[in-house]
């Protein structure tokens, strides 16, 4: 247990009416890249939501560094360490690059630590450098979304959690950001994502979840799940 | 008319104007973030009056400390009015909270007809109030000329706290995307807090400078000026702070334009700004610097 950093115990959870998590159980390991696949609806969102206390569960434990913080505000959530990239990106579209990234990092006092992590996401994400005083609003859809995840690691979370990174960007743009997730978590952030995206996303997994209507269906290696007949024909569009 | 007392005029303008920009950042604050017009911000206005009344004439404060604790009092009151009716109503239907704040704005009014009374109370002006300048041949009360002065330096600083400091970065976000704020590990409800004590202490200092200028206070003295400042706020462009202050300005200065162009109108200068307003709002409803206005009221 003490290797782990996140810890879902039959979490079950309402979201709009909709009994959305029917008994959610799921662990994260530190230093790991943990996906989450599974149709529209499964509950992915939901789940993260619930694990951001943005939406309260109805029964079952979150457990994270082996404390318990199901009933914890979501800004005391971020204050102990982990931080999420939203669905959509998010991004402030009023506030310059720089503001949202101070903002990512609203709970921290130490003024160097910060400069440092600054430093970091602006060689992580070097066309964001350029554009600091620009309006979120104003990037493009990739490099909002690199804003995102840059804003995301401001915090210096031990886990970062990701709601469809890949959501609505090009080809391209998708094997930078799955390279860019990959980086992260090389220098030592965990990470747990959400993908619709199954391939790319069980390609870089050390350990994957597959979500079907409020239940884990199945669990596995990442690879392995790859090489799953069932994952291959409902999520992977192989026959 | 004489360029003298064309400059007269717009001084007067621009005084009365200052009050509605202060008034009108309370709405604007609290629309951007909540959806929400809060109607009991002209009656916080009204308490900044009695507050400072009762400090200096009962308790004999000094008058700027007495000023200071009234408006201290209604950035409480402010918090008061958030904590206890509308944040059980964050969730609610837009209509409801619209329907409490109506409901607020009553109680206080009613709450001071029955402790204080109708009969309207002189307000204590300081000499510097008091004192008549000559301005490039005009003559100008104090009031004319401190009001204006007093009321920009309080916008530069809100200025300051709403585009420079993390508070204020914190309000804008939240006015963009509470929920997104929320995962910033921002306490939103704290922002939301202190964005009431602010737009209500700015009221209860607007409410303070208009007892200078017509030294007769009464329980329903923040309802004429709450409402032009709502409209300066919705000419501005509901929402945006700078658009508040431009919109109180033009508001003051019109009202103030119409009676001294056309001294018979005088009579509807009220109609003439929510003439304004209704013209706004099928003209350009989003206001002079607001963006086009989402689904909100």
């Amino acid at each position: 247990m003490d290797n782990l950093v996140l810890k879902v115990d039959a979490l079950q959870a309402y979201y709009g009416g909709i009994h959305a998590l029917k008994g959610i159980s799921l662990e994260v390991p530190r230093g790991k890249i943990v996906a989450l696949i599974g149709a529209n609806g499964a509950g992915k969102s939901t789940t993260l939501r619930t694990i951001s206390g943005l939406v309260k569960p109805r029964s079952g434990k979150i457990y994270f560094l082996e404390e318990d913080i199901t009933t914890c505000l979501p800004h005391t959530i971020v204050e102990k360490g982990i931080a999420m990239v939203p669905e959509g990106r998010r991004i402030f579209p009023n506030l310059t690059v720089m503001e949202n990234l101070i903002l990512g990092c609203y709970t921290r006092k130490d003024r160097d630590g910060i400069k440092q992590d600054l430093e970091w996401v602006f060689k992580l994400f070097p066309r964001l450098k350029e554009r600091t005083w620009q309006k979120g609003g104003t990037l493009s859809g990739g490099e909002q979304q690199m804003l995102a995840v840059a804003r995301g690691l401001m915090s210096r979370p031990q886990l970062l959690m990701m709601d469809e990174p890949s959501l609505g960007l090009a080809p391209l743009l998708v094997r930078e950001i799955f390279q860019i997730i990959e980086e992260i978590n090389r220098q030592g952030t965990t990470i747990l994502l959400i993908e619709q995206n199954a391939k790319a996303a069980l390609e870089i997994a050390h350990f994957a979840y597959v979500m079907e209507t409020g239940r884990i269906a199945l669990q596995g290696e990442g690879r392995a799940l790859l090489q799953n007949e069932k994952v291959q024909k409902v999520y992977l569009g192989e026959d | 008319m004489t360029w003298v007392t064309f400059f007269q005029q717009l001084m007067n303008g621009v005084s009365l104007g200052s009050l509605y920009a202060l008034l009108a950042i309370g709405y604007t604050l609290v629309y951007g973030i909540l959806g929400l017009i809060n109607f009991a911000h002209g009656d916080v206005f009204m308490l900044g009056a009695y507050f400072a009344f009762f400090m200096i004439a009962i308790f004999m404060l000094p008058w700027w400390l007495g000023v200071i604790v009234g408006i201290v009092l209604c950035a409480i009151v402010g918090m008061t009015i958030e904590r206890v009716a509308y944040r059980p109503l964050r969730d609610a239907p837009r209509i409801s909270a619209l329907i409490t704040a109506v409901g607020v704005s009553f109680f206080i009014e009613n709450l001071g007809l029955v402790t204080v009374g109708a009969r309207p109370k002189g307000f204590p002006r300081p000499d510097l109030m008091k004192n008549v300048y000559i301005l490039a041949g005009a003559r100008i009360h104090g009031v004319t000329l401190w009001v204006p002065i007093i009321s920009l330096a309080i916008l530069a600083v809100l200025l300051f706290i709403v585009y420079r400091t993390k508070m204020g970065m914190a309000m804008r976000a939240v006015a963009k995307d509470m929920e997104a704020t929320r995962l910033m590990g921002v306490n939103v409800d704290r922002v939301i807090l202190l964005t009431f004590a602010l737009g209500s202490a700015l009221a209860g200092a607007g409410g303070v400078m208009w007892a200078c200028k017509y030294p007769q206070i009464n329980p329903l003295m923040g309802v004429f000026p709450g409402w032009k400042a709502f409209t300066a706020a919705v000419v501005g462009g509901i929402g945006n702070v700078v658009g508040a202050m431009i919109g109180g300005f033009i508001i003051g200065v019109a009202e103030i334009m119409i009676a001294a162009f056309f001294p018979s109108l005088t009579g509807y200068r009220d109609a003439f700004v929510f003439g304004i307003l209704i013209f706004f709002l099928l003209i350009k409803p989003s206001g002079i610097m607001g963006e086009t206005l989402k689904e909100k009221v």
